[in-house]
């Protein structure tokens, strides 16, 4: 038997050292590891070797990939004004401290509870706060991300209601719209769009009256809107929900629960959302975090997807302690019958969104909220100076990200992006061809990252492109 | 028990729900402040909000310093068990020690601030990344093209259920093709995932070597069959040897072929799944090419493809010109989107510095050396009584093995459930138990290339004492754990209506009706 390797084992494989294969292999009673392949059929055996590049250093491998990554340029190299569902917000060196914890980060799915009360209850927090913010009762410990969150709850009310037919607004990101359809189209769920107002962006209350009826399961809205507003026709939109018998599912950027009234409080039965901004970086867009949570009612938790921790004691009543709840759930128990087949979710992801919303606490998360809806109000303050520009389009109240229009300039939203980014500054996605009602749109975000001196820089370069020309 | 001489403790704070910490008006954190400036042109930014949306409750989180709060999870993190603790030989979990550099490279600001809407030219290193981990995907799977998107096995597998799903619908078939075909020793996920995409899972039974019944699949495919999932090796870490034989089968049928890879890790560079017949693979990211667990996720689970069936991958997928790498999102064959953006990229960039560190004969030395672990904790636990190795026990296994603690439940009462409890005593995680469905009192067990002899000595040094324990004094088994943080939990108590408690919230409105 020739180690590959040559003399040297392999730092990862300790075994990979010949005198202790031998050593192994004596005990075990063959001579070649081999053997133990014996009932591949040779057709199968691969016989050449992978064509990989060959194996690095740490110091090569280090180098490399930095060397690949630092072509990037990113948020730090220059202020980028992007949003739509992964958003640049700072995170504390505490989040990263506490999920580089290898206790944490290198353990499995907490199937042994008794060794495992640390994840289950740091999971168990966050569950309680995401609850907090969104004023729900019950939330699970996460799924991938808003998208297929938002797919699972329409199979989750059509489940709950034996009905087919989901109502989504017109205004909504189009990767979702997209991910909710495969979600639902197997479940034989048809998704149906909610027009809205061409002044206001609101969803319109006549055309949802008009496509509500007993074939609905559930009614979708988010708040803020893919667009950056926030729906104010929350009440109306739920009684007429709850009126059909249907469920009402609202999407939400956890950022803005800080200021902005929490889902719960306007009768919502399932939340989702997307959590990456809690204490996530961007990462090119993933891992993200999907928020999943519901009313405390049995219906509606037996049909939860996912995995949700519980509070409970010792079986000796001796102290408190967390364990994984309701599994018959479960693919794991339930199979075929499960409420999902999501087994491995975006955990970490939570412990990093658990440690975030214990930094920030009630006043933070205020804040947090404030200064974003500050920053991106003085944005778009600055912005609607420029001539020929127009943002918002919608006349709505919004938080964090809003639309500018350049119809009244010669220059497409592509033009535009392209001299910005030139000027080393990188502006919001180009929502043109979603929205092709909108004419010249372009979607941005503002942030507590970004500074005045950023927004200033901003407005200042897109006047010179647009008029100083 | 407690303390018991000389045996692992875990550390055991007594660490209060966050919500109970703290005290009014501490902080943990500081903002970047707004600018009197900005307040001034804006305005009061609550007067901005509509009356009817503004937050009026109190948001009732926890307030804490920042000293606080790091003491808190550290304390917490300290009563878990990780790779990093100790063995962890949970079967069909490949549990393998993740190494750090590939942590540090995850963590460089040069990945976390890209943002996935960026300008192409801005994202090339991380294009050139994703792009040449999907070329060396495919060729250790033997697939033509891999799609990075998938969040975690399970996603992967519910992406090649609906790829079925779209094959069947382009040949006019989809109605008619609503089964999936699964063995009885499948991984939960398999049928739940075939159910998803809208398909009815039909079992097929094991033989008496652990492998797929070809009679009884002969029986199971008709003209209603979409596909069959399978895992190879399978769940009892035997290889399904009537591979050819099975494909052959699944296609004649008009069928497809999707290989689970929760247990590629035994055959990497030993054996492809391309090769024998599988037209859709997904890969755990997470268990094969060592990216952490992080206590249930983010993983990734790619899924490779064979030619005939790239046309459906989502989009976007990366092209490279030569030059430039670009996202190209003009499929019209696609499926659409599973999820937002291109996938866990953050997950995908240790598997790139994973796969660079090993190289090809690395990765085959993975393999064959997690099968001569897995082979050799095999012999040493067929010597321990009260366990037996159900299904052929001369037969090599690859990754993992499955005993049955049925013999020692019979004479002393003790399950593989409590031998699970009680390994945790020695400070060794347990094995997966009652899975495969097909060995009753399992303990599925699963060592990986990533643990020394040495260590795989203590496990089997712990199971032989766990069983000698249980024959002479079963009361000290069936009473574990005594020596991690906490011991056994009520879980009956988690789930019953009457007391289930799933926030902090929901604990306090239950207890106040209690009073």
């Amino acid at each position: 038997m020739v180690n590959p390797l040559g003399k040297h084992t392999h730092p990862y494989i300790p075994n990979s050292l010949p005198e202790i294969k031998r050593e192994m292999m004596r005990e075990m009673g063959i001579k070649s590891i081999n053997e133990l392949y014996a009932d591949i059929p040779e057709k199968y055996r691969l016989k050449k070797l992978l064509n990989l590049p060959e194996a690095l250093s740490e110091f090569e491998v280090k180098k490399h990939v930095e060397s690949l990554l630092s072509k990037n340029k990113t948020c730090s190299d220059m202020p980028v004004f992007l949003g739509a569902g992964c958003w640049p917000h700072y995170v504390p060196a505490v989040v990263k401290e506490i999920v580089q914890r290898s206790e944490l980060l290198t353990s499995y799915t907490p199937y042994q509870p008794e060794i495992s009360q640390g994840m289950l209850q740091t999971l168990f927090e966050y569950q309680s706060m995401i609850c907090e913010l969104t004023s729900m009762e019950v939330a699970n410990c996460s799924m991938y991300d808003w998208a297929s969150a938002l797919g699972e709850a329409a199979r989750m009310a059509a489940r709950l209601t034996r009905r087919s037919e989901i109502l989504i607004p017109k205004i909504i990101h189009p990767e979702r719209a997209a991910t909710l359809h495969v979600y639902a189209e197997p479940a034989g769920i048809s998704v149906k769009q909610i027009a809205y107002n061409s002044e206001t962006g609101q969803i319109s209350l006549e055309d949802l009256r008009s496509k509500i009826s007993d074939k609905t399961a559930a009614v979708y809205i988010e708040n803020p809107s893919y667009l950056g507003f926030i729906e104010t026709q929350v009440d109306e939109i739920s009684k007429e929900t709850h009126e059909h018998g249907a469920l009402f599912v609202v999407g939400v950027d956890p950022t803005s629960l800080g200021i902005l009234k929490p889902p719960g409080e306007y009768d919502a039965d399932i939340v989702v959302g997307e959590a990456q901004s809690l204490g996530n970086s961007m990462n090119f867009g993933g891992p993200l975090l999907g928020i999943f949570a519901c009313r405390d009612d049995l219906k509606l938790i037996r049909q939860m997807p996912g995995r949700i921790i519980g509070m409970t004691t010792t079986l000796d009543g001796s102290r408190q302690g967390f364990c994984m709840a309701l599994q018959t759930r479960e693919q794991h128990i339930r199979r075929e019958k499960a409420t999902s087949n999501i087994c491995s979710n975006e955990a970490l992801c939570a412990v990093a969104a658990a440690v975030y919303m214990s930094l920030l606490g009630p006043e933070g998360l205020r804040e947090l909220g404030e200064t974003i809806m500050y920053k991106a109000n003085y944005a778009i303050h600055l912005l609607s100076k420029i001539n020929g520009v127009k943002t918002p389009v919608f006349k709505s109240a919004h938080f964090k990200e809003f639309t500018v229009n350049f119809d009244g300039t010669d220059l497409s939203v592509k033009k535009v992006h392209e001299k910005l980014l030139q000027c080393g500054i990188h502006d919001g996605k180009d929502v043109s061809k979603e929205f092709p009602e909108l004419g010249k749109t372009a979607l941005y975000c503002v942030t507590e990252i970004h500074s005045k001196v950023d927004i200033e820089r901003l407005a200042a370069t897109l006047e010179e492109i647009l008029i100083g020309r | 028990m407690e303390g018991e001489n000389g045996m692992f403790k875990q550390a055991k704070w007594n660490e209060p729900l966050i919500f109970k910490l703290g005290r009014k008006g501490r902080k943990g954190h500081i903002l970047p402040k707004v600018e009197d400036e900005v307040k001034r042109a804006v305005g009061d930014v609550n007067a901005l909000i509509p009356e009817n949306m503004r937050r009026i409750s109190q948001l009732r989180l926890p307030e804490l310093s920042e000293v606080e709060v790091t003491r808190h999870f550290m304390r917490l993190s300290q009563m878990n068990y990780g790779v990093d603790s100790g063995l962890y030989p949970l079967g069909s979990c490949t549990m393998k020690y993740n190494p750090k550099i590939n942590e540090f490279l995850a963590n460089l600001p040069t990945i976390g601030m890209l943002h996935p809407y960026q300008n192409e030219s801005t994202v090339q290193g991380i294009l050139e990344i994703l792009y040449r981990l999907e070329r060396w995907l495919t060729e250790i799977t033997g697939t033509y093209e891999i799609c990075l998107q998938p969040a975690a096995g399970a996603h992967g597998e519910f992406l090649g259920t609906l790829l079925m799903r779209a094959y069947h619908k382009l040949n006019g078939e989809c109605k008619k093709r609503n089964e999936v075909i699964v063995p009885d020793s499948a991984h939960g996920t398999n049928p739940a995932s075939a159910a998803m995409a809208g398909f009815n899972a039909v079992v097929v039974p094991s033989d008496e070597n652990g492998c797929v019944d070809l009679e009884a699949l002969k029986a199971a495919v008709s003209e209603r069959t979409a596909g069959l999932m399978l895992t190879n090796p399978n769940t009892l870490g035997i290889f399904e040897e009537n591979i050819e034989e099975i494909a052959k089968i699944v296609h004649e049928a008009g069928g497809l072929l999707y290989y689970d890879g929760a247990n590629l890790n035994p055959i990497l560079g030993k054996a492809r799944p391309g090769d024998m017949g599988f037209d859709i693979v997904h890969i755990n990211i997470h268990k094969t090419f060592s990216t952490p667990h992080g206590g249930g996720g983010p993983g990734a689970g790619p899924v490779g493809v064979s030619e005939e069936l790239t046309k459906f991958l989502p989009v976007p997928r990366i092209v490279f010109d030569g030059e430039r790498y670009r996202l190209d999102y003009d499929r019209p064959y696609s499926i659409g989107k599973i999820r937002s953006f291109y996938g866990n990229v953050a997950v995908l960039l240790k598997a790139y510095a994973y796969i660079l560190s090993l190289g090809g004969e690395g990765l085959k030395e993975v393999a064959e050396v997690s099968v001569l672990n897995a082979n050799y904790l095999m012999k040493k636990l067929k010597e321990i009584e009260g366990l037996t190795l159900p299904y052929n026990s001369e037969k090599p296994r690859k990754h993992e093995c499955v005993f049955s603690a049925k013999p020692l439940k019979n004479e002393t009462g003790v399950s593989a459930l409590n031998i699970a409890k009680r390994l945790l005593d020695y400070g060794l995680h347990a094995p997966t138990i009652y899975f495969p469905l097909i060995v009753d009192e399992a303990l599925m067990i699963e060592p990986t290339e990533t643990f020394e002899k040495e260590e795989l000595d203590r496990f089997v040094e712990a199971m032989r004492k766990i069983c000698e324990e249980a024959y002479a004094n079963p009361e000290l088994v069936l009473k574990a754990p005594y020596n991690t943080a906490a011991s056994r939990l009520d879980e009956v108590k988690a789930s019953h209506p009457r007391t289930m408690a799933l926030s902090w919230r929901m604990y306090l409105k239950k207890n106040r009706q209690n009073l």
